[in-house]
């Protein structure tokens, strides 16, 4: 897109460093000694934490007997996308803030980084850890795949199903491969643990759309039980004057730009503006002064008590000199012969908290004033994308999109199964990765259960 | 500040603190050094008819990270002929008249060798002697070291030998390698010793290559059995200098796991008037005596311990036989719930290795949270089932945090021995 002016190009090793990991790997005495500081607690807070469970005492012990295959396999039982999940969860809100370590008055134990770097040491290596079980003649297809198709996909096949994904995106992986701050996780380390699913049978079937390239009815006839995990969308749209701009876009599609395209051909101002102060927030302002933009705005309404951020990513930004203005609502965006030129903003008060506790930003009359900017990425959350599910008889959605499932995950019709962001509103990985698994177990059951049934029948 | 001064058979060293025969104490340079550094005495590396070495001779056990949890070797006496040795005893003597050197002595078993030896490191101007009678590994083989310590009648025998001929103290060195140390002691003491010194190395095997199958020191796909020592072997030492403690009446130097100030301040208490250490100065230099002499006086000036002799020996009273305990005493665990980071291991513990007298939490928890707003899961101690046997407290990772509180029944002291005597 033709911006008013672009941030000068970095040189590759300057791209290179600054998209470095930022939790990098440990090596095995690094690991060693991290592993010898864990307790090896019983009923662990830690394990409690996890939302997938994961043994976390016993694969550390195991790291720490130099049995690094065997942590690998606890890990991934749990979780399959547990090298993921080790780069990319908020570990300070989950099993890390959770471990007994910081209560003693010490570092929790890096729970995350020896996850990754016991994952690592069997992807390293193409040790197959998992093999498909024996056929049931069973069929189960995902709509999407990310975390929780993937997740869900694994668990079963592992049990003898004949899974397909399909996916209407190129690559598979859903927001592991297109949505993740490049700092953590890298498309090809989302593309190598799709290749650990694929090597249990699943089948994936990318640029394929349910409900436009294949039917319902299709789907219904060819498999036993359907897994929905199609995440939820774009960004949502401000309805400000100006969004029609060049150089106004989405917090998604900016992101998906910097993980599939060279770091120098993403496009990029030399002074941006992000609205909203999400986790998506921070990802945007941190990749664009990675980037090398030189002056990165985040414009929030509330105050910074309201972000909705984890206070490290909050952290990040603040590393990365984001110029936070907050309690600043935007209310135009300027242009010049098709070009951002700048962002046109008014002060805001908070007023008293609503049911929910937030306080609602009032603009402070006559307090306008204009930030310069090339570029605007709008981050205000992700639009749901279960509207073509209105097609299928029984399955509710709620006002917001998401769909509704019982706790086994299944929905209001039997056949259909659903899990992940487009479940739980826009969660992390680590949560889709549970609720697919527990979409697989719910599907085993209702399938054995009608099975039986059909047998009594008979 | 306290007087680290200590009288031992006759002679005087400026302090408790002595290197015990072995790699530290190898040459002249090394003593000298030491000496240098604040250590008061120092046992050269024994001396006797020349020996090869083999390379690798250590092997150590590292534990949860930290080195040399345990140490082991599979060296000889000295490796340098007797007579620059002699010389070199000379040498430092002649520079540093106040702190001690002992000539470590191991020859054949021959009255007329000893006879020489001896005479050899008194002309050297050694200030005492002590005969290595502990070496578990290759001397052994050939007659010499452990196998003279391990029969009571050889020890008390080469010790007469030794005595015949010497002007200066003689010390036995005592292995640890027997079922019944104290009678070797006292066969030492029988035979004239003026004092001994415990323990040497404890037989052992470091570990194998589960890739070679090769043991470890490994010399060449081979290995041997050889001499552990270092702070693991510290418990196997009090165990034997305070039982030598009860049995004979002669001085005792206490040796094995000396790393700290309080390794040898325990072993004072129960006997030894000297320690000596060797590990610990092969694993972090000379220099650690600096803290031990430090870290003593501190302890004797706050216990108003004028010289270790005011507490010498005063723990050896209270080890008792078993019999001999108070079988009505009773302790029940308490955990701390302000202390406790619900780590729950004190839970397996005591129901996996114990007595299952503890609940795991109440769901509820003590209402305490972690900084993430998560419920610290604080275990229960169930008091009435709780035997007292401790365990919970010994896993606890936080200081403090498990206590044993006595439990006053309103029983009388009743031993087993008085309980079998009713019977
Ligand atoms: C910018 C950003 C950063 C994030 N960072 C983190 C992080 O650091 N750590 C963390 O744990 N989580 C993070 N998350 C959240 C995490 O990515 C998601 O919670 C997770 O990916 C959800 O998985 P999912 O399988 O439910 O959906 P998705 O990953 O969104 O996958 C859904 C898939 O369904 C496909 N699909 C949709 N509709 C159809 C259809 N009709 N037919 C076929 N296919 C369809 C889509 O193409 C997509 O591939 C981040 C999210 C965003 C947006
Ligand atoms: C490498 C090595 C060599 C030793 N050589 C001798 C020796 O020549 N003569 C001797 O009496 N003891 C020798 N010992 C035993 C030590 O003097 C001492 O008794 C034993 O190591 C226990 O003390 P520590 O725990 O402080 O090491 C040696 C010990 C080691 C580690
Ligand atoms: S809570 Fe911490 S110390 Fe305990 S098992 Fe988990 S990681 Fe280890
Ligand atoms: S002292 Fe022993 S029996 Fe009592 S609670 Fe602790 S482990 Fe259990
Ligand atoms: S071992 Fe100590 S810290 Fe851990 S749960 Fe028990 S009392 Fe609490």
């Amino acid at each position: 897109m033709p911006l008013r002016e672009t941030a000068p190009k970095l040189t590759p090793e300057q791209y290179e460093e600054s998209f470095a990991d930022i939790t990098p790997r440990m090596n095995a005495r690094q690991a060693a000694i991290e592993a010898a500081r864990c307790l090896y607690c019983f009923d662990a807070a830690c394990t409690i934490a996890c939302p997938t469970r994961i043994d976390v005492p016993g694969f550390i012990k195991r790291i720490m007997t130099g049995n690094t295959r065997g942590a690998a396999r606890v890990i991934l039982e749990a979780n399959i996308l547990g090298q993921t999940c080790g780069r990319v969860c908020p570990t300070e809100a989950l099993c890390e803030g959770a471990c007994v370590m910081v209560e003693k008055g010490e570092e929790a134990i890096e729970i995350g980084r020896l996850q990754r770097y016991a994952v690592d040491h069997v992807l390293d290596r193409n040790i197959r850890l998992f093999h498909a079980g024996s056929p049931n003649g069973r069929r189960v297809a995902c709509i999407g795949s990310g975390p929780a198709s993937l997740s869900c996909a694994a668990a079963l096949a592992r049990k003898g199903y004949a899974v397909t994904i399909f996916d209407r995106a190129e690559l598979p992986g859903g927001l592991s491969t297109y949505g993740i701050a490049a700092y953590k996780t890298r498309v090809s380390d989302s593309l190598r643990e799709v290749e650990m699913v694929k090597s249990l049978g699943v089948v994936f079937k990318q640029k394929v759309e349910i409900g436009r390239d294949i039917s319902f009815a299709q789907l219904e006839k060819e498999f036993d039980a359907i897994f929905i995990g199609v995440g939820l969308g774009e960004t949502w749209a401000m309805d400000i004057e100006g969004e029609e701009l060049e150089g106004v876009c989405g917090a998604m599609e900016f992101i998906e730009r910097t993980k599939v395209l060279p770091f120098p051909q993403v496009s990029i101002g030399k002074r941006i503006a992000c609205i909203g102060a999400g986790n998506t927030a921070i990802d945007v302002v941190t990749a664009a002064r990675r980037l090398g933009a030189e002056t990165v705005y985040l414009v929030y309404r509330r105050s910074e008590k309201e972000m909705s951020a984890f206070p490290y990513e909050h952290e990040l930004a603040k590393n990365d000199e984001v110029i936070f203005l907050w309690q600043t609502q935007p209310v135009r965006i300027l242009g010049d012969s098709g070009a951002v030129t700048g962002l046109e903003c008014i002060r805001t008060v908070l007023g008293p908290p609503d049911a929910r506790g937030r306080r609602s930003p009032e603009p402070i009359p006559d307090s306008l004033f204009t930030i310069d900017v090339d570029m605007v990425v709008r981050a205000v959350g992700q639009k749901p994308v279960t509207d073509f599910l209105r097609a299928v008889q029984g399955i509710e959605l709620r006002k917001n999109g998401t769909v509704v499932a019982d706790a086994h995950h299944q929905t209001g019709n039997k056949k259909y199964f659903a899990g992940g962001d487009c479940v739980n509103g826009g969660s992390e990985v680590v949560d889709a990765v549970a609720e697919g698994m527990a979409a697989a177990r719910g599907i085993d059951a209702w399938l054995e259960e009608t099975s039986g049934a059909a047998r009594r029948e008979n | 500040m306290a007087d680290l001064r200590v009288k031992f058979c006759g002679i005087e060293s400026p302090n408790p603190f002595w290197l015990a025969s072995g790699p530290p104490t190898n040459t002249a340079g090394q003593v000298m050094r030491a000496f240098d550094a604040g250590w008061g005495g120092a046992v050269w590396k024994t001396i006797g008819e020349r020996i090869t070495n083999t390379s690798s001779r250590y092997g150590g056990i590292d534990y949860n990270g930290a080195k040399l949890m345990g140490f082991n070797n599979i060296e000889l006496i000295s490796d340098r002929p007797p007579e620059d040795n002699f010389r070199e005893i000379a040498e430092v003597k002649k520079r540093y008249p106040e702190n001690l050197v002992i000539a470590s002595l191991m020859v054949e078993s021959k009255r007329e060798t000893w006879h020489e030896f001896v005479r050899r490191a008194e002309d050297a101007g050694a200030d005492a002697l002590e005969l290595n009678f502990g070496c578990p590994h290759g001397m052994s083989e050939r007659g010499m070291g452990s196998s003279v310590g391990q029969v009571p009648e050889y020890t008390e025998m080469i010790t007469g030998w030794a005595k015949e001929a010497a002007k200066t103290p003689v010390i036995v060195k005592l292995t640890p390698n027997v079922t019944e140390v104290t009678r070797v002691a006292l066969a030492a003491e029988k035979g004239g010793a003026d004092a001994v010194s415990l323990i040497n190395t404890v037989n052992s095997l470091m570990g194998v290559d589960l890739e070679t199958f090769s043991g470890r020191p490994n010399v060449g796909g081979k290995s041997a059995h050889g001499g552990y020592c270092g702070p693991a072997i510290k418990p196997i030492a009090l165990h034997m200098v305070s039982s030598v403690a009860k049995a004979v009446k002669i001085p005792i130097a206490g040796i094995g796991g000396v790393g700290y100030w309080t390794d040898a301040a325990e072993h004072i208490a129960l006997g030894a008037s000297v320690v000596q250490v060797c590990t610990a100065a092969m694993h972090y230099g000379f220099r650690i005596v600096e803290d031990m002499i430090d870290g003593l006086s501190g302890y004797m000036d706050d216990h108003g311990f004028r010289s270790t002799e005011d507490f010498r020996g005063r723990a050896v009273p209270n080890i008792k036989d078993w019999g001999d305990l108070d079988l009505n005493y009773k302790i029940v665990a308490d955990i701390r719930q302000d202390l406790c980071i619900g780590c729950q291991l004190c839970y397996v513990a005591c129901e996996d290795g114990a007595h299952q007298c503890i609940e795991p939490y109440t769901v509820a928890g003590n209402g305490k949270k972690n900084p993430n707003g998560m419920g610290v899961h604080v275990p229960r101690i169930i008091e009435d089932e709780c035997v007292g046997c401790n365990l919970c407290a010994l896993v606890c990772p936080v200081d403090q945090c498990i206590s044993m509180k006595q439990i006053d029944e309103g029983k009388p002291f009743e031993s087993w021995k008085m309980r079998a005597a009713r019977q």
